[in-house]
């Protein structure tokens, strides 16, 4: 492949923090590209600054380059100064280790984790030089891959991307990877060749091409997704490791030369989340829990400190307080003499109690920020809504814990535009925090508490999915609702999302493949990065759906029915149907449902019909696990799951391919 | 114990920021174990202490730092400042190099406060020989250099001419991929630190104002307004060293290398280089 560097080089002098265009990160790999090797771009399709410590491009780009057969570099969505840049100098997307132009790669994949990102995708398809849309692409073409959360409803994205994954990445990639090489090697047939190959791919497990299934609609209403050839399954199920020991990456953690979010070592916990959150996607996608060894936390740790040189370490999951034995690990980090007292640890989610607060107020010795803690609603009612199950008295207890500790600074997170939500229910959000400034003023003179609220987006594979989104008029109402009454109150702040991006998000979360023609209409307007506040376009929008006869009423605002095909009913993320719909009724009869970790099985179809179990070193729950909500714990234990054996410290366990402790501990300079 | 380095900084991380090579520098450090010495407080911070920030997309062959390492550890750890280099070097990404580390007297005043002028060799592209010795001409005759500098979101005019203590054409090597014709030529400065920092852009709007030609903004990419071939944009600039200047003579702040201040700074400058 020829380096586009010469070309990008004189660019560099005219733009923003040239430095994300580089490369150079430790950890990159200099691959080498032959007739054996797949080439892969792997792309997240938002900054640098952004897309860079996204975890799960990191894992695979180390799979795969561990690969003989495989080659991986990455690439991330150029800022608009750079894309203009490149676009006046014909200079296409490249990959920021080897400089070299995407459409010389036989893949190019995008993580996908958050839809207003999706104009972005189609812009870096155009900009690579590909044809924006799949049915224009021949057989000379890279195929376009998807992954990530918002791949189970791919359908707004169909007309775009080739191949959609489904679930973790670990072991499809390396499948994947088997069905190109294979037809790399092989004649290509120069008419049906890329037809072939996307049908070969539809039939790896956990893969979704939407070229090979038939979409009806009736009346305008989606009815049907269908297979067109016998080969291709008629229900795609998502993937699903068993043993998170046995992939103990990223093994190389990127160290950027820049600074980026969440600039810092990362160690993954556990994946999957029993709290059964009922408006959060990933906690219902991910399922079951599954725990990292915690010999291994503690050897990842170690290693990833000494090898990065980054004084940060964040124990990553969706509650990893959850995790067992989490002060025990963190305690052991904190203590390591090698850490030389100088190394912080973040938990990036919370539990609310006051357990979490000491755990906090140890691990913060070095560094003390703000603490963060999400009772999502303002109200129990509202809680067991959505089933979080947080009492009034365990907040106030965990905050006050938090100021008596010297914390003067506390974010609480809120969403509105909940289901069921009554007046009474919003405001009850600045009273909790008027509680929350109450109690600080106990301790300190003059404390902060921020209230950030956001508008509830319905997500796909939740119990919410049948939700008609709260209109941007009753968002807005809210929003002024809380901001009139937080502003007596000396101490609070409320801050909030913008009620059009979270309508705009709305649009594309739960569309069908009809979505496809507007998300490229904004795109061929100009709207991209949409992320980013400062080029949100929400007129864009409501342009594209005018065009398409599609309305924010219909395709945002309405609920759906019980009986109705919905576009994401051909995807499976081991949820079953019944229970997710059982579940939205708990939730209207505001009935919250415990842990399932230390009750029996509620049956919602990821255990059971997986033939797996959640993977923990221990079904009691941990100091304060039930979260305030009284549940009875002595069941712990009883439920379904299996015991990580406990493993010789540092040792590397059983399962892992190539003696992962000792090939983590040693890295030379990459 | 407090260690200076002279380090260099050539290649594709000139894209970086001096906030970005700072942050280099701890994580080097960290992962060499050594025993730095912490800033009090909250949020304890290695003490690290930079000579004049470079700017972004600048190379530079005299960058230095201070690092402060705890005595007690030190001492107990044996650590010689000469033996720094080797440790560190492979430690820091591709494009930074140390060239040396010595031992230096705690004093009150910085790096930072204590270097007085820059030497630079620049290479322009956009003029021809003869224009730019024109302008060079021009500029060293002139009483005063108006230019519009940017400060804290505010145009401020200032006067360039007092902070050029040295400046001549030097030869370039060529590069096609610079200008199209193969031309590419060479400038070599001294520039004051005081009251401000002068940086290579700077100069080059001084350049442009003395020569007469109509105002462009070397640097940003748009196309020159003026004659063709008469407004030089800045392709590459490379910092050749930090001067620290007291009583008529000027030292190198690492190993006190002594010059006299005068009138063959430039010519001085373009030696180190080559």
């Amino acid at each position: 492949m020829e380096s586009l560097w010469p070309q990008i080089e004189p660019l560099l002098a005219q733009v923003t923090k040239p430095a994300r265009y580089i490369g150079g990160e430790l950890g990159a790999q200099q691959v080498e590209h032959g007739p054996d090797a797949v080439a892969w771009l792997l792309v997240y399709p938002d900054t640098y600054e952004v897309g860079l410590p996204n975890q799960g491009l990191q894992i695979l780009y180390e799979i795969l380059n561990e690969r003989p057969d495989a080659a991986a570099e990455r690439s991330y969505a150029p800022w608009v100064d750079m894309e203009a840049a490149m676009r006046t100098a014909s200079v296409p997307l490249f990959s920021v280790e080897g400089h070299h132009p995407a459409a010389a790669f036989d893949v190019i994949a995008f993580n996908l984790s958050a839809e207003l990102v999706y104009t972005n995708v189609l812009n870096l398809i155009d900009l690579a030089g590909v044809p924006v849309r799949a049915v224009d692409r021949t057989v000379d073409d890279p195929i376009v891959m998807a992954g990530g959360h918002c791949a189970f409803n791919p359908e707004p994205l169909a007309d775009f991307v080739d191949c959609f994954v489904l679930g973790d990445g670990e072991e499809v990639v390396g499948e994947l990877n088997d069905v190109m090489a294979a037809f790399r090697r092989a004649p290509r047939p120069a008419e049906h060749g890329r037809a072939a190959l996307l049908e070969a791919l539809s039939r790896v497990p956990g893969v979704y091409v939407p070229s090979c299934y038939d979409v009806a609609y009736d009346d305008g209403r989606l009815v049907g997704v269908a297979p067109r050839s016998p080969g291709t399954p008629e229900r795609v199920e998502k993937r699903t490791i068993t043993d998170l020991g046995a992939w103990p990456y990223p093994r190389r953690q990127l160290v950027p030369l820049i600074e980026v979010v969440h600039d810092r070592l990362n160690v993954e916990l556990f994946r999957g989340c029993t709290r059964g959150c009922r408006f959060c996607q990933a906690g219902m996608i991910t399922r079951p829990v599954r725990e990292r060894p915690a010999d291994q936390v503690r050897t990842m740790v170690a290693a990833g400190l000494e090898r990065t040189g980054y004084d940060e370490v964040a124990l990553t999951s969706l509650s990893s307080a959850d995790y067992s034995g989490i002060e025990e690990t963190v305690t052991g980090i904190i203590d390591d003499p090698s850490c030389s007292g100088q190394v912080s640890v973040s938990l990036p989610s919370l539990r609310v109690d006051a357990f979490t607060v000491g755990t906090a107020a140890q691990i913060q010795r070095v560094r003390r920020t703000g603490l963060t803690f999400a009772p999502e609603g303002g109200t129990w009612r509202m809680r067991q809504v959505i089933n979080k199950l947080i009492r009034e008295e365990d907040l106030y207890a965990a905050v006050d814990a938090a100021f008596s500790q010297g914390w003067k600074r506390v974010k609480l997170y809120f969403l509105i535009g909940l289901p069921t939500e009554t007046d009474e229910d919003t405001l009850g959000i600045v009273a909790l925090a008027k509680q929350c400034v109450a109690i600080g003023k106990r301790y300190h003179s003059s404390v902060t508490v921020t209230a950030s609220v956001g508008g509830f987006v319905p997500k796909v594979q939740t119990p919410f999915q049948w939700f008609g989104q709260n209109t941007i008029e009753e968002l807005t109402r809210k929003v002024h609702l809380l901001r009139d009454a937080a502003r007596p109150v000396r101490g609070l702040t409320i801050r909030w999302h913008d009620p059009k991006a979270t309508a705009a998000e709305g649009i594309v979360s739960r569309g069908d493949r009809r979505m496809g023609a507007v998300i490229e209409q904004v795109w061929r307007n100009g709207g991209t990065f949409q992320e980013w506040s400062e080029h949100f376009d929400l007129d864009l929008w409501t342009d594209a759906l005018a065009a398409q006869g599609m309305t924010l009423e219909d395709a945002v605002y309405r609920h759906r029915t019980e009986d109705e095909v919905l576009p994401w009913d051909h995807l499976s993320a081991g949820l079953h149907r019944d229970f997710l719909w059982q579940d939205w009724k708990d939730a209207l009869a505001e009935h919250g449902l415990p842990d399932c970790r230390w009750t029996p099985c509620y049956d919602c179809g990821a255990c059971t019909g997986y033939g797996v179990e959640h993977v923990v070193a221990s079904a009691v729950p941990p100091a304060g696990g039930s979260q305030g909500t009284g549940q009875d714990l002595s069941t712990g234990g009883q439920v379904p799951v299996r015991f990580l054996s406990a493993a010789p410290s540092g040792a590397a366990p059983a399962t892992a391919p190539g003696g992962s402790a000792a090939a983590l501990a040693t890295e030379g300079r990459s | 114990m407090r260690v200076r380095f002279r380090f260099s900084k050539l290649g594709k991380i000139r894209f970086t920021s001096q906030r970005d090579v700072a942050r280099m520098w701890e994580r080097a450090l960290r992962r060499a174990a050594l025993p730095m010495a912490y800033t009090e407080g909250f949020n304890p911070r290695p003490q690290l202490s930079f000579g004049l920030a470079l700017p972004t997309g600048a190379e530079s062959l005299a960058e230095y730092v201070d690092v402060a390492l705890d005595p007690e550890r030190a001492a107990a750890a044996g650590i010689v400042p000469s033996s720094l280099p080797a440790v560190l070097d492979g430690l820091l990404p591709e494009g930074l190099h140390i060239e040396e580390a010595v031992a230096v007297e705690r004093s009150k005043d910085s790096l930072q406060q204590m270097v007085t002028s820059c030497s630079w060799t620049m290479r322009l592209a956009g003029v021809d020989r003869a224009e730019l010795t024109t302008m060079v001409a021009a500029l060293l005759a002139a009483d005063s250099v108006p230019i519009t500098r940017e400060r804290k979101g505010r145009e401020e005019l200032d006067d360039l001419r007092p902070s050029v203590l040295a400046l001549a054409e030097a030869d370039a090597a060529t590069d096609a991929s610079v200008d199209p014709t193969g031309r590419t030529v060479g400038l070599v400065a001294e520039l004051s630190t005081r009251p401000r920092g002068v940086r290579p852009v700077e100069l080059l709007r001084g350049l442009v104002a003395v020569s007469g030609a109509s105002a462009a903004r070397p640097m940003d990419g748009s196309p020159a307004t003026g004659r063709p071939g008469s407004i030089p944009v800045l392709d590459r600039a490379c910092r050749t060293e930090q001067w620290i200047e007291r009583d008529g003579f000027r030292q190198e702040p690492l190993l006190g290398r002594i010059v006299p201040a005068g009138a063959d700074r430039a010519t001085h400058a373009l030696e180190r280089v080559s």
